[in-house]
């Protein structure tokens, strides 16, 4: 061991008692951060996610203003316009989006010889529609339909589960025995099966998707609710009187709000996915509606010819299930590394 | 007294999102031949991290050594290629971690997990491995150790894991036997044996031990010297007597007055004030100055440098300073400090009961 | 655990049973009549073809000739192809969907499980990020979108492969089995790396390194086994995902195979068929996830009594 005895000058005042009252120390400690500027500050961090939401918000954006950009109708059909190629004003002498299309295996510009004198930016379909509207009314019912799937899972979702764990005993059994008789049968069948017996539209696919979904969201809310029910907090203010809606509403809510959350992050893409997945087989929406499911049937059939048609709904839809992945990917880690599922 | 081990100056840093964490900021100590050394200090002082990194255990990807030696052998430990770490690991220093629940490999019988270090380091074939695994069970006290040493991990109880652990840990006869809490997660009566195993086997072997724990009964019980560690220094270093008795430093005063005495039935707990320090932004001077009722005005400034008490005892504590005024450490430790030949509390009680 | 099976096994039959009297009565309501060019045939005609098929009968009496025959294996009759039975035209369609899947889940889980174990291995590097950036985009582009740019640019644009059809051997195969691998390739190699960084974390890994093992050691002595049982959990939904994407993957490439078939009875309105493959999927699935539940409830406590798993 080193005696460090360096005899430089210290003057008594060195040595004047300090006092420091003991919980001076306790105020450098992190102050207590709120459920929202936690998972704000971990997200923070998370570039992946943090690009996602840009993106996702410029979808969003895209999907309530794109269809007015132009000035073309999404279903004003012009067959004269049929099935030309993406022009764009500006970038055309780039070689990209410049008009040229294949033409029995030659390259010629489409436009110039239809003398069609307007811009279709992503170019038409078969029966002249502008596809950039399309696109973008199709991305908005996509959008909706997700959205309003995903908030109806977590609605019927977090009521059963709740209620199941909160209340436990008898009722708990009955709903979980029902829940796992449930959870036996394969998603894709009961969706396919509803849909066929419903009038095809919006309505019947949101149904549909809903009809299951809110399984999972149920399973993991009556597993935290079981979890916070017993602990001390909870069990105090029972003691105190508390009724079950307040101490469902104050105690219990707050604290599943994550993971309830993260959930629904993940039924989102889930459910664009199954509305495009349904349209694509020709069960989902029916033509003339746009969704980006319908519209990467359509472009499907001409993907020999015109692969442009395919390629925009197909890059806004994988694009729209990155960011939302991502995005539950970067909460989740905020809120909870640990947590998995 | 040979020195086996010889710790300087070491200063080590964690690369995190938050920035570097400052674990180990000057940790100085030397482990003898045959002695046990614990270390003590409350959660987050940087014990485990000091003996990680003596094996170099730490994750590379964030651990970073900036300053400082430790020095096995001759050879400079923070320098040595990974591969000829690899042979001191298991052979020269081996370790046994405080949960012996997470700490065997789960889908590994543990013969085999026991037998791996000796395949590794000794030249001895299948069979001859194999019996010596079975001695080392026997040795730790794992009875009918031939059948037992095809099962899993999860045939074992919490106590005949460490069991099975400290058997890893002893399979090479290592020269330093670093034990993290080895006794932190069983219970009373299992802590205990485990304790008995251990000085026994160091009795057999004249293994060096250190023993990191929070407990200050096992320390009496085990140990020969003591280090103090607070916020990633050693504060205090001595022998048990040295410590327990003549306590210098603030921190050490507050580490003993809280812990649970027989004798001393009626006195309330002590718990220190405050919270551990911010490793990632630690203060200048004293670390524990923020917390301690004796702070002076240089402890805010300067940390303290060694001062020597005793051959064997150092405390870095600017109350040593021979400008410092005196001052009166709490009413517990006095007592204790009555009982300390060269204590300047002691009271001469010859001719009391004996 | 015998208790336990017996209690899965009766949970399955109902499951089943539900789904059959489901689909039954759901396919009732179906608009439009399930026989082929029925509005271009007379009354008597109708009520010969309607005989044949017994759907003159009262609906429960026609739900439980069904059941019954369901119970000794027979799906029905066919109401589109002519006279022929559902477990027939099954059948035969049985093996390209079955050869398809295994390709997809084999080479899919493979390759996942080596990415994931480079992701791991290579923690925050750029194999890492490469890795998990392809298992985003294996998670997130839907199957038919894959399938699709895959017919375009290898098949249509190079002409390396069959566009489709199942007539061109093992080539016929490689890009349907290619598109419905990317789902279970995707989420073994994010399982596999969430899982094996998790081991790698652990206090038993510590240990290993402690006892002097090297860095390969570590990582296939010891962590590999670790990280791969709980794979095990993810068989269920994987072979959910590859049944989806059946339906989609082979309906691009024209593959005679279950999905196919499954998808032109609901656009012909082949009731018998609709519900045999609904049942053959379901009963797929459900055994899928009762021999996942055993099979870890076996390898289970190992593993979780040693706390890697909560
Ligand atoms: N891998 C790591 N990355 C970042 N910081 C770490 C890492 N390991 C330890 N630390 C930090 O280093 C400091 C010392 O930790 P250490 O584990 O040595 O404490 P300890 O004294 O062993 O505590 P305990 O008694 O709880 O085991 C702590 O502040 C801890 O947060
Ligand atoms: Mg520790």
């Amino acid at each position: 061991m080193r005696n460090e005895n360096e005899q430089e000058k210290l003057t008594p005042e060195d040595f004047e008692r300090v006092t420091i009252d003991a919980h001076h120390s306790e105020r450098i400690e992190k102050p207590s951060l709120s459920f929202w500027q936690d998972a704000w500050l971990g997200l923070r961090k998370n570039k992946a996610a943090i690009v996602s939401m840009v993106v996702l918000l410029l979808v969003i954006l895209m999907a309530l203003i794109g269809p007015h950009l132009n000035g073309h109708a999404g279903d004003t059909q012009n067959l004269r316009h049929a099935n030309l190629p993406p022009k764009i004003p500006g970038i055309e002498a780039t070689g990209f989006f410049d008009g040229d299309g294949k033409l029995a295996g030659k390259k010629v510009d489409l436009y110039e010889m239809k003398k069609v004198d307007e811009y279709y930016w992503f170019g038409t379909d078969g029966l002249g529609r502008d596809l950039f509207t399309r696109l973008w009314e199709g991305t908005r019912v996509s959008l909706f339909i997700a959205f309003v799937a995903a908030a109806i899972d977590m609605v019927i979702g977090v009521a059963y589960g709740g209620i199941s764990g909160y209340f436990g005993g008898r009722t708990d059994d009955i709903m979980q025995r029902i829940v796992e008789i449930l959870i036996g049968i394969p998603t894709l069948i009961v969706v396919i099966l509803m849909i066929m017996i419903m009038d095809p539209g919006i309505t019947a696919i949101i149904v549909a998707i809903t009809i299951t979904g809110w399984i999972g969201m149920s399973r993991i809310v009556r597993a935290q609710t079981l979890k916070y029910k017993s602990q001390e907090f909870v069990l105090a203010s029972r003691t105190l009187g508390a009724k079950d809606g307040k101490i469902i509403t104050k105690h219990l809510l707050p604290n599943m709000l994550g993971i309830i959350i993260i959930n629904t992050m993940f039924t989102i893409p889930n459910a664009i996915f199954f509305e495009a997945f349904l349209s694509f087989i020709g069960i989902g929406l029916q033509p003339p509606a746009a969704s980006l499911g319908t519209l990467i049937n359509d472009g499907y059939k001409v993907m020999e010819n015109q692969p442009y048609v395919l390629l925009f709904p197909a890059i806004v839809i994988s694009v729209l299930m990155i960011a939302f992945n991502l995005i539950g990917d970067g909460l989740r880690d905020a809120l909870d590394p640990k947590m998995k599922d | 007294m040979t020195k086996i081990l010889e710790v300087k100056d070491l200063e080590l840093s964690f690369h995190t999102f938050a920035g570097e964490v400052k674990a180990i900021r000057g940790v100085n100590f030397d482990l003898h031949k045959g002695e046990t050394l614990a270390i003590v200090g409350e959660s987050g002082s940087g014990k485990s991290v000091t003996t990680k990194s003596i094996m170099r255990l730490l994750p590379e990807s964030s651990a970073e050594y900036k300053n400082g030696e430790i020095l096995f052998e001759g050879k400079d430990l923070t320098k040595i290629p990974e591969k000829n770490m690899q042979k001191i690991r298991g052979k020269d220093i081996s370790m046994i971690f405080q949960d012996p629940m997470t700490s065997l490999n789960p889908t590994m019988t543990i013969g085999r997990q026991i037998m791996e270090p000796i395949l590794k380091h000794q030249k001895l074939n299948k069979s001859e491995a194999r019996k010596k695994t079975i001695e080392l069970l026997n040795l730790v006290g794992i009875p009918n150790a031939e059948n037992r040493y095809k099962m899993y991990p999860h045939q074992f109880s919490g106590g005949q894991r460490q069991r099975i652990v400290i058997a890893i840990a002893l399979a090479c006869n290592p020269k330093i036997l670093i034990a993290d809490e080895p006794t932190t997660a069983l219970d009373v009566t299992i802590q205990a044996q485990i304790l008995e195993l251990m000085k026994d086997i160091q009795k057999k072997t004249d293994t060096s031990i250190i023993f990191i724990t929070h407990d200050l009964g096992v320390v009496a019980n085990v140990a020969d010297r003591v280090a103090v560690m607070y916020g990633g220094r050693i504060v205090e270093i001595g022998t048990v007597d040295e410590i327990f008795y003549n306590p210098q430093h603030p921190y050490t005063w507050g580490l003993l007055s809280s812990m649970p005495s027989m004798d001393l039935e009626d006195q309330k707990l002590y718990a220190i004030p405050g919270t551990p320090p911010d490793l990632l932004n630690p203060p200048k001077g004293d670390a524990f100055a923020l917390r301690s009722e004796y702070a002076m005005r240089i402890d805010m400034e300067r940390r303290a440098p060694f001062f020597k008490v005793s051959e064997t005892h150092y405390a870095a504590t600017w109350l040593l300073h021979p400008q410092a005024p005196q001052v009166e450490p709490p009413a517990l430790v006095i007592e204790r400090m009555k009982t300390f030949k060269g204590s300047r509390y002691y009271v001469d009680q010859t001719g009391g009961t004996v | 655990m015998v208790k336990y099976i017996g209690k899965r096994i009766v949970y399955m039959f109902i499951t089943l049973i539900l789904i059959a009297t489901a689909s039954f009565f759901l396919m009732q309501t179906l608009p439009g009549s399930p026989i082929a060019s029925y509005n271009k045939l007379n009354d008597t005609q109708k009520a010969i073809v309607e005989k044949k098929y017994g759907i003159d009968k009262p609906k429960p009496v026609q739900y439980a000739i069904y059941m019954k025959n369901l119970a000794k294996g027979d799906l029905g009759t066919s109401f589109v192809f002519k006279g022929k039975s559902v477990n027939d035209l099954l059948a035969k369609r049985l093996k390209p969907s079955l050869i398809l899947g295994a390709q997809a889940m084999v080479f899919g889980t493979i390759v996942g499980i080596l990415l994931g174990m480079l992701a791991a291995l290579k923690h925050n590097t750029f194999w890492d990020y490469g890795s998990t950036f392809l298992a985003i985009l294996g998670i997130s582009i839907p199957s038919f979108v894959f399938a699709s740019l895959l017919q375009y640019w290898i098949a249509s644009e190079w002409h390396l492969l069959p566009v489709g059809l199942w007539n061109d051997g093992w080539k016929s195969s490689v890009l349907p089995s290619l598109a419905l691998a990317m789902g279970p390739l995707a989420l073994s190699a994010r399982f596999i790396r969430t899982e094996m960084i998790e081991v790698l974390n652990s206090d038993y890994i510590v240990l290993a390194k402690a006892k002097g093992a090297n860095g390969f050691e570590i990582a296939f002595k010891h962590a590999f086994r670790n990280a791969l049982i709980p794979l095990i959990t993810v068989l269920g939904p994987l072979a959910a995902g590859l049944v989806t994407g059946s339906l989609v993957v082979e309906q691009i490439f024209a593959i005679p195979g279950i999905g196919e078939q499954f998808v032109s009875s609901i656009m012909t309105n082949d009731h018998a068929t609709i519900m045999g493959t609904t049942l053959m999927f379901s009963a797929f699935l459900i055994v899928v996830i009762f021999i996942v539940d055993i099979l870890y409830g076996v390898i289970d406590p190992r593993i979780r009594v040693s706390g890697g798993k909560g």
